[in-house]
C-alpha cells in the first residue's frame, strides 16, 4: 500500500512520512536494547569504529598527496607529507598510530568475548563476522605498511610473497603473479596500493555492518553470561522502571559510557601519535627500499609476530616432516584457528571465566603463551641465551608454539566436555 | 571498584607486551657499544704548541696547496670539484674551516698519515693509493711540523659555524641532502632552465660514480638519517663509524663534539623539521580532550544514574 | 501448472548457467590484469663475463631482480663440489641465488670464516651453498644459465646447468 502522505508537522515529521525516520531511530538507537550489567570492556567495539574513523579520514588526507609509484612514493611520504603538507606529519603519525593500536584494541576486544563465552550459544555469526574482521584488517595493515616504500615495507612483502611458493605445483608461478614480477617491484607496489586503498576499506565497511547486524538476535552479553527475556525487560524500561530493568538503550546510555571510554582511549591515542611512536613507525622504514640489501633484522608489526612466531618456532623435523614445513602448516592453522573456537569450546556455558574453573586458568594461559609467541617472534631466534656452550634460543619460541597447538586442540576441547558434563548435557 | 580492576589487569598485559616487543627485544639485537667520547684515545697525543706563522709557509711548502684550496687565505682550489673527483674519487675539501670543525688532535695524525687516522687504510693499497699521501714534511721534526700547519689552520678558521655550513663542509663532499636540495657539489642553483639542471645533475651524477668507485658503495642520502637512527646512534658512528658499522668504507672524520652536535642539528631541521609544532600541538590537542573526556564523564553519570 | 513449472525451472537453470559461464569468462580476464606484463616476462636475462673474475673474487649480479652469487674458488682453500659447482676448463664458480631458501632475505658470504651467513634467521651455508645450519630447507637454487666461451647468460638454460640441477633434485631454478 502506497504511503499516505499528510501535511507535515514540522521538518522530523517530513522526513518520517518519507523515511520512517522514526521507526529507523528506535530500531537502531533508542529501542535498541544493551544488557545493563556490563563494563567498560563492552566499549572496545566503539573503539574500533572510532579508530577505523580515523584510519578512513586520516587516509583520505595522505591519499591527496601519496604516489604509488617506487621512485617517488617514499619521498612523497618522507618529504612531501611530514615536512610540505600543513599538518601533513599529523595525518601520517595519525594512521601509523592508529594502524597499530587498532590491533591492541582488537585483540582486547577478542579476549574480552572469549572469556564471557560470547562466541558461542546463537552468537558464533558475531564471533566469525569478527574473526573475518580481524583477517581483514591484518590484510589492510599488510598492504599499507608496503606503501611508505621503506626498507622494511620492501622485505616484509618479499618474505610474506615468498611463503605462497611453498604451495605445491603452482607455488612459485603463483609468487610471481601475486607480485606481478619475479621480485617485489612496483606492479607489488601498485596492485597493493589499490588493494589498501579501495578493496579492503569497501569490504571492511561491509563488514562491519554485517557484524553489526548479527549482533541484533542473540543480543548483546552481559557480565555474568544470563540469559534473560529482552522485550519484557525492554517493557520495564519503557514504563519508567528504569533501575529494575536489566536492559539501557544503545542512545543515549550505552553510547554515553563508550564515548567517555572513548575520550580516555584518545588521550593516550594522542600521547602516543605525539610523544611515543616508534614502535608503529619503525626507524628501518624510514630508509628507502634497497632490494639488494636485507636488513639486518626483519620483523612484521607487533600484532603479526606470535604468528610469524609460529610459522618459525619449528626448527627440527617432528614425524619427518621438514621444521619448514611444520611452520607453514602451523602458521596456516594458526592463522584459522580461532574462526572454530566456538566448536572448540565443547560446553554450552555461558559464563565469565572466573566461574568456570579449569576454564580460567585455560584463558590466562592463553594470553600468556601469545605474549610470549608475540615476544619471541621479535627476538632473534639464535645466539641470545647461550648455557654452557649451547644456544638454547630457539627453544623458547618452540615451547610457545607447542604450547598455543596444545592448549587450543587438546586442553580447551577436554576442559570444556568435562565442563559440559557436569553442567549436565548437550550442547 | 570492579573496572579499575579491570583497567588495572589490561594495563599490565600492555606494558607487558610493550616491555618484551620493545625495549627487551631489541635490546637483544644490538651488542652494546660504547658511546662517543670524542677523544680519539687510539691516537697519541702530540704536545708542540705550533707556530701558525710557520704553518702558513709549510701548508705552501709542503704542497698542501697542490690539492686543496683555502678561500679564507685567497688560495683557490686548484681543480674544480667534479674535475678532482674524476682524478682523486672525491674532491679534496677547501681548508678554511677545518681548524673549527675538527680535533686538533686528529688533525695532527691525519696529516701525518690519513687513511690510517681515517680508520679505512684497509681498503687501500699500493694499486689503490688513498688520494691524499702520507706527510713527506720539509726536513725537520715532522710532529713538530704538523702541529705548526695545526696551529696555522686553527688560526685562519672561524670561531663559529652555522649548523648547514657545518653539515656541507663536514659530510657534503659524499652525503647529499635532496630535501634540502643539497648535493655533492654543494647547494643546488636556481636553474634558468630544463637544459641547465639536467647538466647540473649530470655533473652529479658523474660525480657520484667516482665517488662509487672510490668507496666501493654510494654514501647513502642523509635526509630522513634522523628518523633512522637515534641521535646517540648517530653520535657514536660520526665518532668512529667501524664501531656501528665494522668495514665500512665512511672515514672517521674527526669532527669535535660541538660540530658533531651542529650536524645532527641540521639534519635534525631537514629529517624532522614539524618537531617543534608537534612538541607544542599535541599537548593542545590532549588538553581538548581532558575537556571533552570530563564533560563526557559527567553526561554519563547523569544518564546513569537514573538507571542505577 | 506442473508442465509450466518444469519448463520455468529449466529455463531459470539454463539462464543461470549462461550468466554463470559470463561470470568464470570475466574471473579469467580479470586474473590474466594480474599477469606480470610482457615486458617483464620479455626483460628476464642478464649476461655476465666469468673471464672477468679472479680466484677467491666474490660477485653479485642481478637477475630477475634477484641476487646471483658468483664465487670464483680455484686455487684457494673453499670447498668445492663436483655436483654443485660450475667448471670452465679449470676455473671452478659457484653459481647459485642469493636468496635464503628459508623466507628469501640474502645471506652474507663470510670468506674469513667460510661459509654464507644469514641475519634473518641464522641460516648458514657452506662454499658450495649447501645448508648447514638453521631454518634454511635446501642449498641456495641454482638458476638457469648457459655459458657460450666464457659469457654466461642467465635466463637461458644451457645443457651445463640442466645437467647440474639434475644432481640437486631439490632445486628451484625459477
Amino acid at each position: 500500500m502506497m504511503a499516505e502522505i499528510r501535511k507535515a508537522k514540522g521538518i522530523m515529521d517530513w522526513l518520517d512520512q518519507r523515511l520512517a525516520t522514526e521507526t529507523l531511530t528506535k530500531v537502531l538507537m533508542t529501542e535498541y536494547w544493551i544488557p545493563k550489567n556490563i563494563n567498560f570492556l563492552w566499549a572496545m567495539g566503539v573503539i574500533l569504529t572510532t579508530m577505523f574513523g580515523i584510519l578512513f579520514i586520516s587516509g583520505l588526507f595522505l591519499l591527496m598527496y601519496y604516489k604509488p609509484d617506487t621512485k617517488l612514493a617514499f619521498d612523497s611520504v618522507n618529504y612531501t607529507i611530514m615536512q610540505e603538507v600543513y599538518y601533513g606529519w599529523l595525518w601520517r603519525h595519525m594512521h601509523a598510530v592508529a594502524a597499530s593500536v587498532v590491533f591492541l584494541v582488537i585483540y582486547i576486544h577478542m579476549f574480552v568475548a572469549i572469556y564471557y563465552g560470547s562466541y558461542k550459544k546463537g552468537r558464533e555469526m558475531i564471533w566469525i563476522s569478527g574473526m573475518l574482521l580481524f583477517v581483514l584488517f591484518s590484510a589492510a595493515g599488510f598492504s599499507g605498511y608496503m606503501l611508505p616504500w621503506g626498507q622494511m615495507s620492501y622485505w616484509a612483502a618479499q618474505v610474506i610473497t615468498n611463503l605462497f611458493g611453498a604451495i605445491p605445483f603452482i607455488g612459485p608461478d603463483l609468487v610471481v603473479w601475486i607480485r606481478g614480477n619475479f621480485f617485489v617491484s612496483d606492479p607489488t607496489l601498485t596492485r597493493f596500493f589499490m588493494l589498501h586503498v579501495l578493496l579492503f576499506p569497501i569490504i571492511i565497511i561491509a563488514a562491519i555492518v554485517f557484524h553489526f547486524y548479527s549482533l541484533r538476535i542473540p543480543h548483546v552479553n552481559n557480565q555474568e553470561g544470563e540469559h534473560f527475556d529482552f522485550d519484557e525487560e525492554a517493557e520495564k524500561y519503557k514504563a519508567g522502571k528504569k533501575k529494575e530493568s536489566k536492559v539501557i538503550p544503545f542512545w543515549p546510555v550505552f553510547l554515553s559510557k563508550d564515548l567517555f571510554v572513548v575520550g580516555v582511549f584518545l588521550i593516550f591515542y594522542f600521547y602516543l601519535v605525539g610523544f611515543n611512536y616508534e614502535f608503529a613507525m619503525d626507524p628501518i622504514n624510514f630508509e628507502p627500499a634497497n632490494y639488494m640489501k636485507t636488513p639486518t633484522h626483519i620483523y612484521p608489526e607487533w600484532y603479526f609476530l606470535w604468528s610469524y612466531e609460529v610459522l618459525r618456532g619449528f626448527f627440527f623435523p617432528i614425524a619427518g616432516l621438514k621444521p619448514f614445513t611444520l611452520g607453514l602448516l602451523g602458521f596456516a592453522i594458526a592463522n584459522i584457528v580461532f574462526f572454530i573456537l566456538p566448536w572448540l569450546d565443547r560446553s554450552p556455558v555461558v559464563a565469565p571465566a572466573h566461574k568456570r574453573g579449569a576454564f580460567n586458568i585455560w584463558f590466562w594461559l592463553m594470553l600468556i603463551d601469545m605474549i610470549g609467541l608475540a615476544v619471541y617472534g621479535k627476538v632473534p631466534p639464535n645466539g641470545v641465551y647461550v648455557l654452557g656452550g649451547t644456544d638454547i634460543t630457539p627453544w623458547f619460541g618452540f615451547t610457545f608454539t607447542v604450547g598455543f597447538f596444545i592448549l587450543l586442540f587438546i586442553a580447551l576441547p577436554m576442559i570444556t566436555i568435562r565442563e559440559r558434563k557436569r553442567a549436565g548435557g548437550a550442547k | 571498584m570492579r573496572e579499575l580492576k579491570i583497567l588495572g589487569v589490561l594495563v599490565v598485559f600492555t606494558l607487558l607486551v610493550y616491555y618484551g616487543v620493545e625495549p627487551y627485544a631489541h635490546s637483544k639485537m644490538h651488542h652494546h657499544v660504547e658511546p662517543a667520547n670524542f677523544q680519539f684515545n687510539d691516537l697519541k697525543a702530540i704536545d708542540y704548541k705550533g707556530d701558525p706563522a710557520k704553518g702558513k709557509q709549510l701548508i705552501v711548502n709542503a704542497g698542501c696547496t697542490g690539492c686543496h684550496g683555502i678561500k679564507v687565505a685567497k688560495i683557490p682550489a686548484p681543480m674544480p670539484a667534479d674535475a678532482a673527483a674524476a682524478s682523486f674519487g672525491v674532491a679534496p675539501p677547501d681548508l678554511s674551516n677545518v681548524g673549527y670543525l675538527y680535533d686538533a688532535k686528529f688533525l695532527k695524525h691525519f696529516i701525518l698519515n690519513p687513511a690510517h687516522t681515517f680508520l679505512n687504510a684497509k681498503k687501500f693499497n699500493a694499486k689503490k693509493p688513498f688520494p691524499m699521501p702520507g706527510f713527506y714534511g720539509v726536513g725537520g721534526d715532522k710532529n713538530k711540523e704538523v702541529s705548526d700547519i695545526v696551529a696555522y689552520l686553527k688560526s685562519i678558521a672561524p670561531k663559529e659555524m652555522e649548523a648547514k655550513e657545518t653539515f656541507i663542509a663536514a659530510c657534503g663532499r659524499c652525503h647529499g641532502v635532496k630535501y634540502d636540495k643539497v648535493t655533492q657539489l654543494g647547494e643546488m642553483p636556481k636553474f634558468k632552465s630544463d637544459t641547465e639542471k639536467l647538466a647540473y645533475e649530470l655533473k652529479v651524477s658523474k660525480y657520484k660514480e667516482h665517488l662509487l668507485k672510490y668507496l666501493a658503495a654510494t654514501p647513502p642520502d642523509l635526509s630522513i638519517i634522523v628518523r633512522a637512527k637515534s641521535k646517540e646512534h648517530l653520535e657514536t658512528f660520526i665518532d668512529n663509524p667501524q664501531k656501528l658499522l665494522k668495514g665500512t668504507s665512511m672515514p672517521r672524520v674527526g669532527l669535535t663534539k660541538e660540530s658533531t652536535e651542529k650536524v645532527i642539528s641540521y639534519l635534525e631541521s631537514v629529517g624532522d623539521s614539524k618537531k617543534v609544532e608537534r612538541e607544542s600541538l599535541i599537548p593542545k590537542i590532549i588538553g581538548f580532550l581532558i575537556i571533552f573526556t570530563l564533560f563526557a564523564y559527567l553526561w554519563k553519570s547523569k544518564l546513569w544514574r537514573e538507571v542505577h | 501448472m506442473a508442465i509450466e513449472k518444469s519448463r520455468r525451472d529449466f529455463l531459470g537453470l539454463a539462464f543461470g548457467s549462461v550468466a554463470a559461464v559470463g561470470g568464470v569468462l570475466a574471473l579469467g580476464a580479470m586474473k590474466a590484469t594480474w599477469d606480470p606484463l610482457p615486458s617483464v616476462m620479455a626483460a628476464g636475462f642478464t649476461t655476465v663475463d666469468l673471464s672477468t673474475i679472479k680466484p677467491g673474487e666474490f660477485r653479485k649480479v642481478v637477475w630477475r631482480g634477484k641476487p646471483i652469487f658468483i664465487l670464483r674458488k680455484d686455487k684457494t682453500k673453499f670447498k668445492k663440489c663436483d655436483n654443485r659447482d660450475t667448471k670452465l676448463s679449470e676455473k671452478d664458480f659457484l653459481v647459485v641465488i642469493g636468496l635464503c631458501t628459508h623466507l628469501g632475505c640474502i645471506p652474507e658470504w663470510l670468506p674469513d670464516q667460510n661459509k654464507f651467513y644469514c641475519a634473518c634467521h641464522g641460516g648458514e651455508y657452506d662454499a658450495c651453498a649447501v645448508n648447514t645450519f638453521g631454518p634454511p630447507p635446501r642449498p641456495l637454487d641454482i638458476p638457469p644459465y648457459k655459458i657460450t666461451g666464457t659469457k654466461m647468460v642467465l635466463g637461458e638454460l644451457g645443457s651445463k646447468c640442466k645437467a647440474l640441477i639434475a644432481k640437486n633434485p631439490t632445486n628451484k631454478a625459477s
